[in-house]
C-alpha cells in the first residue's frame, strides 16, 4: 500500500483529489468558486496538450483553434439546432479528432518551427472562419450558448441543486464535474504515458531518426497523440462553452493558443502536475496582477521572462529537483 | 513521500493566490464596479471611457460623494476578451460586491456579463452599441450609446436626401465593424438603398486601397459608407483620397474624435458622420439644451488628460451620471429601488443626448440624438 | 482592369516590403542563434512610436530617426544579452515563451513611456499621390521600397564583403568552430540582435506614415514577417524577401479578387500548401538530424 502510494500514478492522483476536495472549503465566495473552474478547464486542455508538446516534442501554436471548434460546434448544434448538448459535445469531439487526423500527417512531418508555423496557420484560419460566418457562428459579438443538459436535466451555474440531501448551487455542481474530469484526464493521460504509445513518443522526444531506426512507426504516434490532445481541447471547448453560456471568436485565437502553450512549458514540459500549476498560475496571474493597472502588461511580461529564464525546465520540475538536491547528495554519500 | 510534497506545494500556491483575492471591504463607501476594454484591440474605447469614470469619480468625492458617501471605483481592464470580461464580473458581483456595475466596453464583453448580473440582480450600464443588449429589455441591463443600428439610419438618411440609392459599404471585421455592416445592410434594405459593393477590413491592416480600389471599380457607386473605429477608418480615408475617388465619403460614429482629423488629415475634408454633440460643442445654439453639459464635459476631459474628448469617454460620463442621479433617487444603495429610479430616469441632460428611460426602453434615446457632421477646413461642423 | 491590377501590384509590394524587412530580421537571428525572435515586431512598434515622440519633442526628422534605430538597436542587444544569452540551453519552446514574455514586456512599457494613442508620423516628402498607369502611389510608398533595397543591399555587402559579416555567418554555421578559430561569437550574438532591431525600427520607421503607429502594432506584423520568414524558408535571405513580397501581394490580390472577409487567411492557406510539398520553406535548405 505504502509502496503504491509512492509511485506517481496513485501519488499524485490521491495527492490531487486530495487538493481539489480540500480547495472549496478555502473559498469565500462564488468568484473564488469561478476562477477555479476556469483553472480546471485550462489544466484538462493542457494535460492533453502537454502529450503532444512535453512527452511528443511535436509544438503547436494553433490549440486554441482545436478548443475554439468544439466550443462553437456545441453551442451551435445544440443551441440552433436542437441537438442534445452531450450529443453534440461528442459529435464535436469526433469532427475535431477527425481533422486533427487527417491534417496530422502531412503536418506532423515537419519540424521545429516549420510545425510551429504551421499549428498556428491552422488556428488562425480556423479563428478567421468562425469570426467571418457570423450567420453562423454570430461574429465577433459572440453567441449565446445553453447550458449543458442530459436527459432533460439542465446543469445551469445559476439553478439550486439537490443531491443526497445537500443543497448544493449550480456552480458547485460544475466545480464538482471539473474536478473530476481533472482527475480522469490525468490518470488517462498517465496511462497514456506509461503505455506502449508513451514510449514511442518518448523515443521520437529524444531522437526520431534513433526511433525510426528501431523500428518505431513515428508518424503513427505522433499522429495519434495530436488527434487525443485535439479531442482534449475540443471537449473542454464544449464544457466551457456552456458553462460560460457565452463564447466569442476569442477563444479559437492566436492569443489563446500562445495561453495554452504558456502554461505547459512554464508549469514543466512533460510534467503532469507541472502544467496543472501553470494552467493555476496562468488563470489566476492577471487576477492577481488586475490590481496593477497599467502596470500590469509590464509584470506578466516580465513574470514571464524571469521564470523561463531562470527556470527553463519549468516551475515543478525545477522545484522537485530543489527539494530533492539534499537528498541525492546523502545517497551518493553513501554510495562511496 | 511523492504525495505530501505535491499536496504541500499545491495548497501552498493556492493558499497564496486565495489570500491574495480576497477583497478588503472598505465600510461605509459606495462601490461602482467598471470593466471596460482599457488595453487590447478596443483600447480605442475603453481608454477614454476609464479616463472618464476615474476624473468624475475624483470629482464627485471632492463635492461630497454620492448619498453622503463617498465612492469607491473598483475596475478592471478585460483586453476586450469576454472570457475575462465574464471574470471580471463574477468578481465584482462575487468578492468586491460593488452596488452598480459599469462597463463593457463592446457588444461581445458586454453580453459575457449580462446573464451575471440578471442571476446576481445588481443594475448594469453597458457603453456598448448593440441592439441586442437592451433589446429584448433585460430587467436589470441598460445602456448609454445609441444603437449601431441609429447611426446606420442617420448615414443612410442623409444620403437618401442627397438622392443617392446605390452605394458602396466598407467596415472593420471587429466587433464593432460586423454589428455595423449587419444593421446597414438592414436599414438599406428597409430605405430602397442597394448596397452594391461590400468589402471588410481586418482591425490590424495597415493598408486598404484593394478594398477601395474595387469599390472605385463598381459601376453604379454614389456614395461609400465606412463602419468601423481605431486607426482604421483613418487609414481608409487617406486611401480613399490617394486613389482620388470622387464620391462623398461617410464614417461612422466610431472616428466620433478629433483623433480622427488629426490622424486623416486633409483627407478628412467634406467626409460626413453622426455624432453626439460632444464635437461640436463651441458651436452648438445658446438654446440647445445640451450645450452646457456638452461643453462643461469637454473642458474637463481636456484639461485633465490633455488628449481630445471622444464620443465613448462620453459614453462613461452618461453613464456614471445617470447611476448618480438614479442613486439620488433612490435615495439608499437597495439595488431594485435603484433599478426602479434608473428605469425611471425622464429628460436627463446628457452629453450623448438626452435620455427618457422606460420598461420598454433601457437606453432612452433616438435617432435625433445623433447629429450629422462634416469635416470642414480641419473642423468639425454641424450639417444640418 | 489593368489599372486595378496594377493598383493591387502596388499595394501589395509596398506592404510586402514591410513584410520583407521583419522577415530579414527574423531570418538574421535565426541564422546566427537559431531562435524565432517573437518579440520582432516590436522593434517596428519602437521604430514608429520613438520617431513620432522626438518629432513632438521637436526634434528634425532625419535625428529622430536616427535616435529611434539607435535605441531599438541597444535594446535588441539587452534583449540578447539579458533574456536570450542566460538561457542559450533551453529548449526551442521555451525559448519562444521567453520572446514572447520579452514582447509584452516592451508593449507594456511602451504603452506606460508613451500612450495607448494611435500616432501619424507625418509623410518623409508630402502626401501628393502620383498617377502611373491609372493606379496611384504615394511618395511613402517609393520610400518604403527605396529604403528596402537599400537595406537588403546592405545586408549583402555586410555578409559577403567585411569580416564581421562573415564572421555571423560562420557562427550560424557551426558556433563552436567559430569559437576555436577566434571569433567571439557572444558578441556576434549581440551583433546580429542589434542589427535585427535596427533593421526592424527602419522598418518601423518608414512605413509609420502609411500605417500609423501605436503601442500595439508590432503584433501583427510581427506575425506576418514570421509567415514571410517561414515560407521562404528560415534561415534565408532571399526566401526572406520572396516570402514577405509573396504575402504582400497575395493578400492584396486576394483582397481585391476573392473576398476581403478571408484575405487574411489567403497566406496561411498558401503557407500550409508550401509547407505540405515543401517542408523547409521555398529557399530552406535540406536539414539533417544527426542521431
Amino acid at each position: 500500500m505504502m509502496q503504491a502510494l509512492k509511485s506517481p500514478r496513485l501519488g499524485g492522483l490521491s495527492a490531487l483529489s486530495c487538493v481539489l476536495i480540500i480547495l472549496p472549503f478555502t473559498l469565500s465566495n462564488s468568484f473564488q468558486l469561478d476562477v477555479a473552474i476556469q483553472v480546471g478547464i485550462a489544466a484538462i486542455v493542457v494535460v492533453g496538450l502537454n502529450l503532444l508538446v512535453g512527452f511528443a516534442g511535436q509544438i503547436s501554436l494553433g490549440h486554441a483553434g482545436f478548443m475554439g471548434m468544439g466550443a462553437y460546434m456545441s453551442a451551435i448544434l445544440s443551441g440552433t439546432y436542437g441537438w442534445s448538448p452531450l450529443l453534440a459535445l461528442i459529435f464535436a469531439a469526433i469532427c475535431v479528432g477527425g481533422l486533427a487526423f487527417l491534417i496530422g500527417g502531412p503536418i506532423l512531418r515537419l519540424k521545429g518551427h516549420y510545425l510551429s508555423m504551421a499549428t498556428l496557420g491552422l488556428g488562425i484560419i480556423i479563428a478567421i472562419v468562425i469570426n467571418t460566418e457570423s450567420w453562423l457562428t454570430g461574429g465577433p459579438d459572440g453567441l449565446v450558448v445553453e447550458p449543458l443538459s442530459l436527459f432533460g436535466w439542465a446543469l445551469s451555474p445559476f439553478d439550486e441543486y439537490h443531491l443526497l440531501g445537500i443543497s448544493l448551487s449550480g456552480t458547485q455542481v460544475w466545480y464538482i464535474l471539473i474536478a473530476s474530469l481533472l482527475v480522469f484526464a490525468v490518470w488517462l493521460a498517465l496511462n497514456i504515458i506509461d503505455s506502449p504509445t508513451g514510449r514511442a513518443l518518448r523515443a521520437v522526444h529524444g531522437s526520431e531518426i534513433a526511433a525510426q531506426v528501431v523500428g518505431v512507426n513515428t508518424a503513427h504516434y505522433k499522429v495519434k497523440v495530436f488527434v487525443i490532445s485535439a479531442v482534449f481541447a475540443s471537449v473542454m471547448g464544449s464544457l466551457s462553452a456552456h458553462y460560460t453560456g457565452f463564447i466569442t471568436p476569442n477563444i479559437a485565437g492566436f492569443h489563446h493558443s500562445i495561453e495554452l502553450i504558456t502554461m505547459v512549458v512554464l508549469g514543466g514540459m512533460a510534467s503532469t502536475y507541472g502544467v496543472i500549476l501553470g494552467a493555476v498560475i496562468l488563470v489566476l496571474l492577471p487576477q492577481v496582477l488586475a490590481d496593477l493597472q497599467e502596470f500590469e502588461m509590464l509584470a506578466f511580461g516580465l513574470i514571464l521572462m524571469v521564470t523561463m529564464i531562470f527556470m527553463p525546465k519549468g516551475l515543478l520540475p525545477t522545484l522537485l529537483n530543489l527539494l530533492n538536491k539534499p537528498k541525492q547528495k546523502t545517497t551518493s554519500e553513501e554510495a562511496a | 513521500m511523492k504525495t505530501t510534497k505535491y499536496t504541500l506545494a499545491l495548497t501552498l500556491t493556492l493558499a497564496a493566490t486565495g489570500v491574495s483575492l480576497t477583497p478588503v471591504q472598505a465600510a461605509e463607501t459606495l462601490r461602482i464596479g467598471a470593466f471596460v476594454s482599457a488595453t487590447g484591440p478596443a483600447s480605442f474605447l475603453g481608454d477614454p471611457e476609464l479616463k472618464t469614470l476615474e476624473l468624475y469619480i475624483k470629482e464627485i468625492n471632492a463635492q461630497g460623494g454620492v448619498l453622503g458617501q463617498q465612492v469607491e471605483l473598483v475596475h478592471y481592464d478585460d483586453g476586450g476578451s469576454a472570457g475575462k470580461a465574464r471574470t471580471y464580473v463574477n468578481r465584482l458581483i462575487g468578492a468586491d460586491k460593488v452596488d452598480m456595475i459599469i462597463g463593457g466596453s463592446t457588444t461581445g464583453t458586454t453580453m459575457a456579463a449580462v446573464p451575471l448580473v440578471e442571476q446576481a440582480q445588481v443594475p448594469f450600464i453597458s457603453m456598448a452599441g448593440a441592439i441586442v443588449i437592451t433589446d429584448p429589455v433585460k430587467k436589470w441591463v441598460f445602456k448609454t450609446p445609441q444603437t449601431d443600428r441609429m447611426a446606420a439610419t442617420k448615414v443612410l438618411q442623409d444620403m437618401k436626401a442627397r438622392g443617392m440609392t446605390k452605394i458602396g459599404l466598407i467596415s472593420g471585421t471587429g466587433g464593432f465593424g460586423r454589428s455595423g455592416h449587419k444593421h446597414t445592410l438592414e436599414v438599406a434594405k428597409e430605405m430602397g438603398i442597394e448596397i452594391v459593393a461590400d468589402e471588410t477590413y481586418g482591425p490590424q491592416d495597415t493598408d486598404m486601397t484593394a478594398q477601395l480600389t474595387k469599390i472605385k471599380s463598381t459601376p453604379g457607386v454614389q456614395a461609400v459608407f465606412n463602419f468601423g473605429f481605431g486607426q482604421g477608418p483613418a487609414i481608409v480615408t487617406k486611401n480613399y483620397a490617394q486613389l482620388a475617388i470622387d464620391l462623398p465619403l461617410y464614417q461612422s460614429h466610431g472616428v466620433a474624435s478629433d483623433k480622427y482629423i488629426e490622424l486623416a488629415g486633409d483627407a478628412a475634408e467634406g467626409v460626413r458622420l453622426p455624432a453626439s454633440p460632444l464635437l461640436v460643442a463651441d458651436t452648438l445654439p445658446e438654446t440647445d439644451p445640451q450645450k452646457p453639459v456638452v461643453t462643461a464635459y469637454k473642458a474637463k476631459f481636456e484639461a485633465a488628460y490633455n488628449m481630445p474628448v471622444s464620443t465613448f469617454g462620453a459614453y462613461a460620463y452618461d453613464a456614471l451620471m445617470l447611476a448618480v442621479d438614479a442613486l439620488e433617487r433612490a435615495g439608499s444603495t437597495d439595488k431594485a429601488k435603484v433599478r426602479d429610479a434608473l428605469e425611471q430616469t425622464q429628460n436627463y441632460v446628457g452629453v450623448t443626448g438626452v435620455y427618457n428611460l422606460s420598461a420598454q426602453d433601457h437606453m432612452g434615446l433616438d435617432v435625433s440624438s445623433f447629429r450629422l457632421l462634416e469635416v470642414s477646413q480641419g473642423t468639425w461642423k454641424l450639417v444640418e | 482592369m489593368l489599372a486595378e491590377l496594377l493598383q493591387y501590384l502596388f499595394t501589395g509590394v509596398t506592404l510586402g516590403a514591410t513584410y520583407a524587412l521583419v522577415a530579414l530580421g527574423f531570418t538574421l537571428i535565426y541564422n546566427a542563434s537559431h531562435v524565432i525572435n517573437f518579440a520582432q515586431g516590436e522593434f517596428l512598434m519602437i521604430g514608429g512610436m520613438s520617431t513620432f515622440f522626438l518629432l513632438e519633442a521637436g526634434l528634425p526628422l532625419p535625428i529622430a530617426i536616427l535616435l529611434s534605430v539607435l535605441l531599438a538597436g541597444a535594446l535588441g542587444i539587452a534583449l540578447q544579452k539579458f533574456a536570450i544569452a542566460p538561457a542559450k540551453n533551453a529548449d526551442v519552446v521555451t525559448l519562444i515563451i521567453i520572446t514572447i514574455g520579452a514582447s509584452i514586456f516592451l508593449r507594456g512599457l511602451a504603452q506606460l513611456v508613451w500612450d495607448k494613442e494611435i500616432h501619424a508620423v507625418p509623410a518623409f516628402s508630402g502626401d501628393t499621390p502620383l498617377v502611373i498607369g491609372g493606379a496611384t502611389l504615394l511618395p511613402q510608398n517609393l520610400w518604403v521600397l527605396g529604403i528596402s533595397v537599400i537595406v537588403v543591399l546592405a545586408l549583402v555587402y555586410f555578409f559577403t564583403r567585411t569580416l564581421t559579416g562573415k564572421a555571423i555567418l560562420a557562427t550560424s554555421m557551426n558556433a563552436d568552430a567559430a569559437k576555436l578559430v577566434g571569433i567571439k561569437t557572444q558578441f556576434i550574438l549581440m551583433l546580429a540582435f542589434a542589427l535585427s532591431a535596427i533593421l526592424g525600427a527602419v522598418a518601423g520607421v518608414v512605413v509609420a506614415p502609411i500605417t500609423f503607429t501605436a503601442y500595439d502594432i508590432g503584433i501583427m506584423l510581427g506575425l506576418k514577417g514570421f509567415v514571410a520568414a517561414a515560407i521562404g524558408g528560415l534561415g534565408n535571405g532571399v526566401g526572406a524577401i520572396v516570402g514577405g513580397l509573396i504575402l504582400g501581394v497575395t493578400e492584396t490580390l486576394a483582397a481585391g479578387y476573392i473576398s476581403s472577409d478571408y484575405k487574411d487567411a489567403v497566406p496561411f492557406v498558401i503557407i500550409l500548401l508550401i509547407l505540405f510539398f515543401l517542408p523547409n520553406g521555398l529557399f530552406g535548405s535540406r536539414s539533417t538530424e544527426r542521431v
